[in-house]
């Protein structure tokens, strides 16, 4: 797939000499769903702006479709839209109007239909000839996206677009992008929800303090890096492991009452030990101890973030 | 160029003004009524004819410029003000339109409502004197380049300002005086040489005093000097514009 978007050694320096953003490389796909994840301050929200024209970069440079978002402005941000982290309206404006103002800023003439649909696939429709003012914060959020989408962008950024939305609508809105997504559009969306990444995103990439620590895949991400683990709890706590669990990969828990056998770990031998499961049960048995609960756990991307973000210095 | 860019600002604009078009028409007509109660009728009747011309039309010109000065430059610093404030200014900036498009938007946009009403309160002057308008067509010159000007004053004010209270100190602190000594009650004539010459520093005596030959062919300045001083204003407020947009100041981080 080629890229549509291609930042290139972005470097983002405020007036006040804070570095937001230290030499990022990405390269977006067409079509694809990116998620950006990372803590509050990482460069998330910096990097989007840069590439929708809100922040000048300092050093680097953005090509959106092969245009430079600073020189040719008009051909990027024709293809882009965007949906802010702040739910900022013109309170005392209608759905419908400020819906269309969006389209005409951008370049385009009116279109009575396309925002009809537009405003009912974001079930705002009953909702159009209300002031902003008068709208929920669920349907504000709908309402920027509906802005974002009125001018037919390929490219969609959505700035934690699910902050503060309740689970119901959050889910509805996953639905909205994955359709969006159907129709070829590109999605960038930042959140600092691991389960909104897991759930949408095709690769994801991960920022932290102005640095892009990686961008994968999210299936090979989580095969990776993912871990599992079968907890064995003990009736009785055990003060020595026994040497053929040892030999086995086997560790005992800090209260003595747990075994603990990873498997597939994260140096990329993904699988490895899954054979051993059947002879640590059997070492267990054969050293006469006694179980009471069995569990296993998958490390979700939730631990692969926290284990990358935390061993950065 | 982004035509119906320009188009959504200036409808969207002229909308917003719609909104409140009974505050922003009425209270300027009731405050010129109510000047011309007190200086044209109750007190002019007393006041002498100002060169040749009788002392309620005399202020007309003036009083049409003070209220285009003010409402332009609160127009037009609102207008752009108001989306910094509210937030929604990431739209025009991530929008494909240049800085010229938003200005020809906005500043558009102000200047018409500033034109209008000064057109309203000149009709209200009608019922209060005889007015005559000798050159209409310079008239109407004098108002659309100051409406023009000082919308694009009041846009570069709505993007310096960082608050509420920045916002209104031109429009409330320095037009007022401006307009009051700048010749809108009185002939500069009148005043001692010295406060006469000071007089001269004041860029409204020439908004007022050209504007008023083209009622009356009376001035305190020669007509065509008070064109080279709008010329002069309009200009600054371009280079400042201009200066803006290269730098982004204030607008883009």
């Amino acid at each position: 797939m080629s890229s549509i978007v291609s930042i290139q050694n972005l470097t983002k320096t405020y007036a006040n000499g804070f570095q937001a953003l230290k030499g990022v490389d990405l390269e977006i796909r067409a079509g694809e769903i990116l998620a950006l994840l990372g803590p509050n301050g990482a460069g998330k929200t910096t990097l989007i702006s840069i590439v929708c024209g809100l922040s000048m970069p300092t050093a680097g440079r953005v090509l959106v479709d092969g245009h430079d978002v600073v020189t040719e402005f008009r051909q990027t941000r024709r293809l882009i839209g965007l949906v802010p982290q702040e739910l900022t309206t013109d309170q005392f404006e209608t759905v419908w109007n400020t819906v269309t103002f969006s389209r005409g800023l951008h370049g385009q003439k009116t279109n009575k239909p396309l925002i009809e649909q537009i405003l009912k696939d974001l079930s705002l429709w009953d909702k159009r000839d209300n002031k902003l003012r008068e709208l929920s914060g669920g349907m504000k959020r709908r309402v920027l996206i509906a802005k974002a989408l009125a001018h037919e962008p390929r490219i969609l950024f959505l700035d934690e677009p699910t902050a503060g939305v309740d689970v119901e609508l959050r889910r509805g809105m996953w639905a909205a992008i994955n359709r969006l997504r159907e129709t070829g559009v590109t999605v960038i969306l930042t959140t600092h929800y691991i389960e909104e990444a897991e759930e949408m995103a095709d690769r994801i990439g991960v920022i932290c303090g102005g640095e892009l620590l990686l961008v994968e895949e999210k299936q090979a991400l989580m095969q990776k890096l993912g871990r599992k683990a079968l907890h064995l709890e003990l009736k009785a706590p055990l003060d020595v492991l026994p040497p053929t669990l040892a030999a086995l990969g086997v560790t005992l828990s800090d209260n003595r009452r747990g075994l603990v056998h990873e498997y597939g770990n994260g140096d990329g031998v993904a699988g490895a030990g899954e054979g051993r499961i059947g002879q640590v049960l059997a070492a267990v048995e054969a050293a006469g101890l006694s179980i009471s609960d069995v569990s296993t756990r998958q490390s979700s991307l939730e631990d692969i973030f926290v284990s990358l973000v935390g061993a950065k210095p | 160029m982004n035509i119906e860019a320009i188009k959504s600002i200036y409808y969207f604009e002229m909308a917003r003004m719609g909104r409140t078009l009974l505050q922003s028409v009425i209270s300027p007509v009731i405050t010129t009524s109510l000047y011309f109660i007190v200086f044209g009728t109750a007190i002019g009747s007393r006041i002498n004819e100002v060169g040749g011309v009788s002392y309620g039309a005399f202020i007309t010109p003036g009083l049409i410029m003070l209220t285009l000065l003010s409402q332009c430059i609160s127009n037009g610093s609102i207008g752009i003000y108001f989306p910094k404030f509210t937030g929604t200014i990431y739209e025009l900036l991530s929008a494909p339109v240049s800085m010229t498009e938003v200005v020809i938007g906005y500043v558009g946009a102000a200047a018409t409502k500033g034109l209008l009403i000064g057109l309203i309160i000149l009709a209200t002057a009608s019922f209060f004197v005889d007015l005559t308008i000798a050159h209409p067509f310079l008239m109407l010159m004098f108002m659309v380049l100051t409406a023009v000007t000082f919308s694009m004053f009041g846009f570069i004010i709505g993007i310096w300002a960082d608050n509420f209270e920045q916002l209104n100190l031109v429009p409330m602190l320095v037009v007022p005086p401006l307009t009051f000594l700048g010749g809108s009650f009185y002939s500069i004539d009148m005043l001692p040489p010295f406060w006469a010459a000071v007089s001269h520093l004041n860029p409204v005596l020439y908004l007022v005093s050209g504007f008023r030959w083209s009622f009356y062919e009376v001035s305190d300045v020669n007509p065509l000097i008070s064109l080279v001083m709008i010329a002069v204003c309009l200009a600054v407020c371009l280079g400042v514009l201009s200066w803006i947009f290269r730098t982004g100041y204030r607008l883009r981080k």
